[in-house]
């Protein structure tokens, strides 16, 4: 085993066990919190596939405005459902077996997969990338379009969540 | 413009002054009657100058204004209408014009524009009369408005639409569409007044009776049009046309007559129905329930008129068959109804008490007169005599419509219940009324014969001559009594009228007209002094040829071959002088002294006879027996309960029962328990399923999204096991 | 060197856990979260298939910032909604939110 191969171990056991406890812990300010620890754990998994720009923006956009986004969220809602009773609903057992199900239907489809054990190759110019995504991005022969309408939805997004969200005056 | 073109137009302003009165301005009293009067100026200018351009062409008669359109294609051909101005078209419309015109202006003011709405008028009745308070604080009763204003200037402004386009036309089919349009417009007006039950009566009666010669008469066009192939007076006209239709039988042989004859019989019952000759004549006196411009307009001007107008059109084709000294058939026919009209309508004149009626009478008896010269061969008399006796009719017409008006004034002021169009309650409005009185005068005058000045007597003087002078001494002598009746009459309702003193506070009350109704009097008054002068004969003694003979020149022109001129002849003039003077005399004198509540003079010498005559020889009520009460027999006994109840409601109702039957048997047997039963399976079935499915309905997110997962699996796991096997 | 697959496997694991949270969550702002972790997923999956298959193109990270943008985007929305639904109906329960049906 490698290095690589510990850290990786060690890393999605702790993001996975974070995992579960943001769907089962009973108050929601830990779950939020939860979530945090999760989220950086995919980071540290953006790191390991020579993405460090995207462990960059995990951490400034999941970490720094959703997960805040959900704390708030979730003490301005606090009083209503403050720890009281099961958190989950009564057929959980229903959720749990499709759950299980499904990763059983995909990692039967994985295993069946000549692809499935590859190991990458050795990236050349990894500091180039960013660059090259940037320039993409913008470039009209590739990403232009659904960038800007990424764009466009982030805008709609912003006006809807501010009227739905705002206090309507009678 | 060309002739043509003006012609073509004539007929149009009135009927769209009807449009525009019926669809936009009939809230409007002032807009519609200018509009109405404004179109019949504008009908009037376009004739007379039509009328100065023919008279003013050379050899008119041989090559007429005309101009044709195809109209209808009928297999490999059309039906042309086309527009025809000849003599006979231009003095026609040159009396046609003049009275309609004086008839609209006529109209404002007898129907009381400018006065105060009744209190209690009502549309469909006559108005009642308007209450006002003058600035002393008197009450008057005065004329109050007609409610129907507008609706009477476009119903006349349809009927002026009619009679132009028959005059214009060049065929018979147009010539019948305006002769039918006058029809409908005759029934309209003269149930003007559709809520008096005696106006509907009249109007159902002048429908019917001239329906009856309308129908011969479409028989009579069509069975032209299919021997002839042409509607057109110039095709019809041709001589080889005229001589095959003479020679051919009439279809089936009908009693003997060539065509010409059986289809110059079937339209001249067109004319009998519509120029209310004997025995058609009922309907001519009814018609004295509309408004007096009614009247006058369908029973001087207009309608009347268009009946001797067609057959006077049709003489060439009457003619056909008869040489000199013989007279063909259907001018036989002719000759003798029109002659027993006019000594028949004449001495039921003499009996009438209603002013209008008399008028009336004396109207089919002056037709008479033109079919009877008409079928003794004097076309040019009867065509100067149809002018004269347009003008100085439409006069009389409108001058005893001011009398009733002036009448119904007084009765209005005084609050007297009298009947204002009974002669007897009248006498002396002579200094009430003076422009009436004058110009019924002339009027009078005119129609009687009065010598020399008046158009009537140079007319009618035509007509005694020429049946002299062609030797019909029946003709004569009957046209000579009956010229003498109308002279009594005329004079009988003169002084019963206007001299002598008041016999009514209504009479002495009685009031001129308004000015609107008045003019017109004038104008019509000098035509039928003037218009005589336009036809003296040459060989008249002292003033003959001092001026032209205007119309024998013109109008014969219109024949193919000009009737030859009469020599004179002292005998005639005798009888006609002796006739207009004597009548005129007699009716004077046995009238003057007539006193209020008195009989009439004639009921004591006459005796029976004078019942008989008031009672119109009872033709009503032989028709009633005759015709109406069969009719209802027939449609009540037989029709209606043998025939419709009996038989046919039998049938339908047997039919009615299998039909139940059979369906009681479908109902239960088939309908109810196989179609039913399926219907409710279904309808139950499916009720049955969505009530038990809905439970998975149950608004939760999640249980939606978990179900579709669930499927999904189910979709995924299949693909999954085909993917492994490949 | 890590293969491909644990990647894959971990991917699948952690978008199963967001779909347990999604489906059975009482919560409306836990179920968002749940969904966020499968979102996540998804990301790793598109930068995994990026790095081991075609490293020289450019899609998989164009896909992932797509990816980031809808997210923000969703949760932006998602929380105005349940905010605007707490406010009316002073509850956070998706079972409760049940109007639309017969």
């Amino acid at each position: 085993m490698t290095a690589e191969q510990i850290i990786f171990i060690v890393v999605a056991a702790v993001t996975l066990g974070a995992g579960i406890s943001v769907v089962t812990s009973r108050n929601l300010i830990h779950s939020a919190l939860w979530l945090i620890l999760t989220l950086f754990g995919v980071a540290i998994f953006y790191v390991l596939l020579d993405a460090g720009f995207f462990a960059v923006i995990q951490v400034i956009i999941y970490i720094g405005a959703i997960a805040i986004l959900f704390i708030f969220a979730a003490m301005l809602t606090r009083r209503v459902m403050q720890d009281t009773g099961p958190q989950s609903n009564s057929n959980w057992w229903l959720g749990a077996l499709i759950a299980v199900l499904l990763f059983a239907g995909i990692a039967l489809i994985f295993v069946n997969w000549q692809g499935f054990t590859t190991t990458p190759s050795d990236l050349a110019n990894p500091g180039g990338r960013i660059v090259q995504l940037g320039l993409a991005l913008v470039s009209p022969d590739q990403y232009l379009l659904p960038f800007e309408l990424a764009s466009i939805l982030l805008v709609a997004a912003m006006i809807g969540a501010i009227f739905v969200a705002g206090e309507k005056k009678q | 413009m060309s002739t043509e073109s003006i012609t073509w137009l004539l007929p149009l302003p009135p009927l769209l002054a009807f449009f525009l009165i019926v669809l936009f301005t009939n809230r409007s009293k002032a807009l519609s009657h200018s509009l109405a009067v404004g179109a019949a100026l504008l009908s009037w200018l376009g004739s007379m100058i039509v009328f100065i351009r023919a008279i003013s062409t050379e050899h008119l008669g041989l090559n007429p204004f005309e101009s044709v359109i195809n109209w209808l294609p009928t297999g490999n051909t059309w039906l042309q209408i086309g527009v025809r101005v000849d003599p006979l078209t231009a003095a026609t419309l040159f009396f046609v014009a003049w009275t309609v015109l004086m008839i609209f202006i006529y109209s404002i003011g007898y129907h009381n524009y400018g006065q105060p709405k009744g209190e209690h008028d009502k549309a469909g009745l006559q108005p009642h009369g308007a209450t006002i308070e003058d600035e002393h604080g008197h009450k008057h009763v005065v004329p109050s408005i007609e409610p129907m204003y507008s609706r009477f200037f476009a119903f006349i402004g349809l009927f002026a639409f009619g009679m132009y386009t028959l005059v214009v036309s060049n065929n018979l089919l147009t010539l019948f569409v305006g002769w039918e349009i006058m029809g409908l417009c005759s029934y309209l007006l003269i149930g003007f007044w559709y809520q008096k039950p005696t106006a509907r009566a009249a109007m159902i009666k002048a429908f019917l009776t001239t329906r009856v010669g309308d129908v011969f008469m479409l028989l009579g066009i069509a069975y032209l049009y299919t021997s002839v192939g042409s509607l057109s007076y110039t095709d019809i006209f041709k001589p080889e046309t005229l001589q095959k239709l003479g020679s051919t039988p009439a279809v089936g042989g009908f009693l003997g007559l060539s065509a010409a004859a059986l289809i110059g019989i079937l339209l001249f019952i067109g004319t009998v129905g519509k120029s209310a000759q004997w025995p058609l004549h009922v309907w001519l006196p009814d018609a004295m329930e509309g408004p007096t411009p009614v009247s006058a307009m369908i029973h001087a001007a207009t309608m009347v008129s268009a009946g001797v107008y067609m057959v006077i059109r049709m003489y060439p084709l009457l003619k056909v068959g008869s040489e000199a000294g013989h007279l063909s058939l259907v001018m036989s026919v002719m000759a003798v109804i029109g002659t027993f009209t006019a000594i028949f309508a004449a001495t039921i004149a003499v009996a009438q008490n209603d002013i209008k009626r008399v008028l009336a009478y004396s109207t089919i008896s002056q037709l008479g007169y033109m079919i009877a010269a008409l079928g003794i061969g004097a076309y040019v008399a009867v065509v100067f005599h149809l002018i004269t006796h347009a003008f100085f009719k439409a006069l009389l017409f409108l001058g005893s419509g001011s009398v009733i008006h002036g009448v119904e004034h007084g009765a209005l002021h005084t609050g007297e219940k009298v009947d204002p169009q009974n002669m007897f309650n009248m006498g002396g409005l002579r200094k009430k009324m003076p422009i009436t009185f004058w110009t019924f005068l002339i009027g009078g005058f005119a129609l009687s014969g009065f010598p020399i000045i008046t158009a009537g007597f140079w007319s009618k003087d035509e007509i005694l001559a020429e049946a002299f002078g062609t030797g019909h001494w029946v003709v004569f002598t009957v046209l000579s009594i009956a010229a003498f009746l109308t002279a009594f009459y005329t004079m009988r309702q003169i002084t019963l009228t206007f001299l002598g003193k008041p016999r009514t506070e209504s009479a002495q009350h009685a009031q001129e007209t308004h000015w609107t109704m008045t003019l017109p009097l004038v104008i019509l008054a000098v035509f039928a002094v003037t218009i005589g002068w336009a036809g003296i004969s040459k060989s008249f003694p002292v003033i003959g040829g001092i001026l032209p003979n205007f119309v024998h020149d013109f109008i014969g022109s219109t024949l193919l071959e000009a009737p030859e001129i009469l020599t004179f002849n002292i005998w005639p003039l005798v009888a006609s002088l002796v006739a207009a003077l004597g009548g005129l005399s007699l009716g004077w004198l046995v009238y003057r002294n007539q006193k209020e509540g008195a009989e009439d003079p004639l009921k004591l010498t006459l005796g029976p006879i004078y019942t008989v005559l008031k009672n119109k020889y009872y033709f009503d009520e032989l028709y009633n027996t005759v015709f109406v009460r069969p009719a209802y027999w027939v449609a009540d006994t037989f029709t209606n309960q043998i025939l419709d109840r009996g038989i046919i409601d039998g049938i339908l109702h047997f039919i009615a029962r299998i039909a139940s039957n059979v369906g009681h048997v479908f109902r239960n047997y088939f309908d109810k328990p196989v179609v039913n039963g399926f219907g409710d399976f279904v309808g139950e079935g499916i009720k049955k399923i969505g009530r038990s499915i809905k439970v998975i309905q149950t608004g939760k997110v999640q249980q939606y999204l978990l179900m579709a997962l669930i499927l999904a699996f189910g979709a995924m796991f299949y693909f999954i096991f085909t993917f492994i096997q490949h | 060197m890590i293969p491909l697959s644990w990647y894959l496997i971990f991917a699948a694991i952690l978008f199963c856990v967001g779909l347990y949270g999604v489906l059975v969550r009482k919560n409306a702002i836990a179920i968002l979260m749940g969904i966020e972790l499968m979102l996540n997923s998804i990301n790793i999956n598109l930068i995994a298939f990026w790095r081991y298959r075609s490293p020289d193109g450019i899609a998989g990270q164009a896909f992932a910032i797509i990816v980031f943008a809808v997210a923000a985007a969703e949760v932006a929305v998602g929380l105005a909604l349940i905010i605007s639904i707490y406010r009316r109906r002073s509850s956070v329960v998706a079972e409760d939110m049940n109007m639309l049906k017969w």
